[in-house]
């Protein structure tokens, strides 16, 4: 029981659990699943949908704060995006054919690839602290995007594109399959091959791993373009949503949900460990919670206080130190026991800093 | 090390430096005046507008925007200086101060939200500039601190929407959804005021309101939610197209028809809007005149002259259904 209360997951899964409960409680329908023209609906399927972007930018988020860096750029990068596909789209004479929504996909990735390696450049090649260097782009990237929609939000109409953010792939939504289906690949190659202990390594001592053979900075160039290239794909998914590219407001300040998925999901912000399953929890818990809002009927102006107060109740209980006291508390009062020690490196688990 | 550390330091501030500048001009691009002079009016008779804009939320604004560029031009005798606040209160003070230090001859803003302004509306007083607003109104005890305010009765485009629904529908016992604008903005809540009082004493009840914040985006998960929430939705009542065109595709990934499962009401009356009326997803749309340009440049041409102007200045709105909106759509503006 104990080892099931310290498990890494277990907390922010009770969190997710306990929100579901909450929605099941005031809406009893809440979980079930229907079919409607021929694909799944239902509040489950609509968060699956929603996480899908928070998700893709959660992802890079992981694997930068792995290296012990952060990427504050990426809702930027998605207004880039976004400006960057629809434009394309707008501009051209025919935004309805297959070659032209691909070409414009094309375009909007290539150039938030070109935007991540610019972060990675200023951070790996130049050592800038990695804060500084992303909140270059992160100032700068919404400039650009306003620069590339002239300052409109610009809509257009195209069906194929448009498939990316509300289209149905074998009942399931596109945006869902593609988001979970990168998040698949990606934590099949860091965590099947080495690369995930190599970019443990990287953070927990990037001169250490250097000088044992590791090459740190190449690992964090690659993470930075990742980080790019997957919040350009969710900035596709937020277009292609309501089929508007908003300079000033998409992925708005999802840099920040994105950090607080990665650390919901238990992965510390100081680097080295990291947890891409707790992303995945943690991504879920905040769509969940932005669910829970409209469905528990919790007023506009309560809103960023009643998601607050949940966050704070999660992360408190996550914290090893809290859980300690808790425990201690809970515990009949015995003769001096000295505080039990932290188990020793136990794989995947980020109560352990290996420093 | 310790040099490196510096070096780095340095580099950072130089590259945030420069980055940031850039990013500056990128989102205020044609704020700064070519030449940079100290002119007024009495000199040259141009007369230098600085503009504070909320931001790019909607195609309303868009076409608000567009409407103060293209009236206030050189040709027509004004210097404007036209910045976007990203729909941030303290951008537009800061634009408001940016104005007072330039000494432009009128400032005009459209207010984010309806309190805080009073300090630096006695600032541009103290400064000897007239302050003119568009759109928006600001909640203050001392009406001296503007000329004027040019703009929709958001009041009467909630009741007219009210009205409308009450008298298409009453005895139905409908059940509405809101979505409402940004929370403590003079447009929510005159809308939602509007309204209120409009399906007073008929059976037409509002069985959820939750803020959409005039963006497509947060329309869409709203409505979302809604629809998980409710099964017996008859009719949404936006604050602005934009969340109604959200709600739609809400509506449309729920299997459902827009238009004629669940009605749709909204207020704005933009190209999209009035095309979806066109198209029925939409049933009725009361509209919000966004072509404030005339009307600011012929304010601001009788402050600049010492003439007395109105207080209150409202704009003319219509509302369409959907026979109307296929009759107006070829000849629309915007």
């Amino acid at each position: 029981m104990t080892n099931l209360l310290r498990h890494y997951l277990f907390w922010p899964v009770a969190a997710l659990v306990a929100l579901l409960v909450a929605n099941t409680v005031a809406r009893p329908s809440f979980l079930a699943i229907t079919i409607r023209d021929g694909h799944l609906f239902g509040a489950p399927i609509d968060i699956l949908r929603t996480t899908a972007p928070l998700l893709l930018v959660a992802l890079g988020m992981t694997l930068v704060i792995a290296t012990r860096g952060i990427d504050l750029s990426v809702g930027a990068v998605v207004a880039v995006s976004g400006a960057v596909a629809l434009s394309h789209l707008a501009s051209s004479p025919n935004p309805e054919s297959p070659v032209t929504v691909l070409t414009a996909v094309g375009l909007a990735l290539a150039l938030c690839l070109v935007l991540g390696v610019w972060n990675g450049f200023l951070v790996s090649a130049l050592g800038i602290q990695p804060i500084i260097a992303t909140l270059i782009l992160m100032t700068a990237g919404r400039g650009v995007a306003m620069l590339i929609t002239g300052g409109m939000i610009t809509t257009v109409n195209s069906a194929p594109f448009k498939v990316l953010g509300s289209g149905f792939w074998l009942g399931l939504p596109v945006a869902a399959v593609l988001a979970f289906g990168v998040f698949a690949v990606v934590a099949f190659v860091v965590r099947r091959t080495a690369l995930g202990m190599l970019l443990e390594a990287t953070g927990i001592n990037p001169a250490a791993s250097r000088l044992s053979g590791v090459r740190s900075k190449t690992l964090t160039w690659t993470v930075y373009a990742a980080s790019g290239l997957f919040a350009g794909l969710a900035g596709l998914l937020i277009s292609a949503d309501t089929m508007a590219a908003d300079a000033n407001n998409a992925g708005l300040f999802i840099e920040l949900d994105a950090i607080l998925a990665v650390v919901i999901g238990g992965t510390a912000l100081s680097g080295g460990k990291f947890n891409l399953s707790g992303t995945l929890v943690g991504a879920l818990v905040i769509a969940t919670l932005e669910r829970t809002v409209t469905v528990l009927g919790i007023s506009p102006l309560v809103t960023p206080l009643f998601m607050a107060l949940v966050v704070i109740a999660v992360t408190l209980l996550q914290s090893p130190r809290m859980r300690e006291r808790l425990t201690a508390a809970t515990r009949r009062p015995v003769a001096t026991t000295p505080p039990e020690p932290q188990p020793a490196a136990r794989p995947d688990s980020t109560e352990v800093k290996t420093r | 090390m310790a040099r490196t550390t510096l070096t780095r330091t340095v580099l950072a501030a130089v590259a945030a430096t420069s980055l940031f500048t850039l990013g500056a001009c990128a989102s205020d691009a044609g704020n700064e005046p070519a030449g940079g002079g100290e002119t007024t009016a009495a000199d040259d008779g141009v007369i230098t507008l600085g503009f504070s804009q909320v931001g790019a939320e909607s195609g309303w604004r868009a076409a608000n925007t567009k409407s103060i560029q293209d009236t206030l031009t050189a040709e027509n005798g004004f210097d404007l200086k036209f910045s976007d606040a990203q729909q941030k209160q303290e951008n537009q003070i800061q634009a408001i101060r940016t104005y007072i230090t330039q000494g432009v001859d009128v400032i005009a803003f459209s207010p984010v939200v309806e309190t805080g302004w009073d300090a630096v509306l006695q600032e541009a007083k103290a400064a000897g500039i007239p302050v003119i607003l568009t759109d928006r109104a600001v909640d203050s005890d001392d009406e001296t601190l503007y000329e004027s305010f040019i703009g929709s009765d958001f009041v009467k485009e909630g009741t007219t929407a009210g009205e409308w629904v009450v008298e298409n529908f009453d005895g139905d016992g409908l059940k509405v959804v809101e979505l409402q604008g940004t929370t403590g903005s003079a447009p929510a809540i005159d809308r939602k005021e509007g309204f209120e009082a409009a399906i007073d004493g008929s059976d037409v009840e509002i069985i959820d309101s939750q803020t959409g914040n005039f963006t497509r985006a947060e329309g869409k998960t709203v409505m979302e939610g809604f629809l998980n929430k409710h099964d017996d939705i008859d009719l949404v009542f936006a604050h602005n197209d934009d969340m109604g065109l959200g709600a739609i595709e809400a509506i449309e990934a729920a299997g459902m028809e827009p238009g004629k499962d669940i009605q749709i009401v909204t207020i704005d009356a933009v190209k999209d809007g009035m095309q979806a009326l066109a198209d029925g997803k939409i049933n009725y749309i009361v509209e919000c005149n966004p072509l404030l340009g005339p009307d600011l440049a012929k304010i601001a041409q009788a402050v600049v002259a010492g003439e007395e102007v109105e207080k209150r200045i409202v704009v003319k709105d219509e509302a369409f259904d959907q026979a109307a909106a296929k009759e107006a759509l070829p000849t629309r503006e915007y």
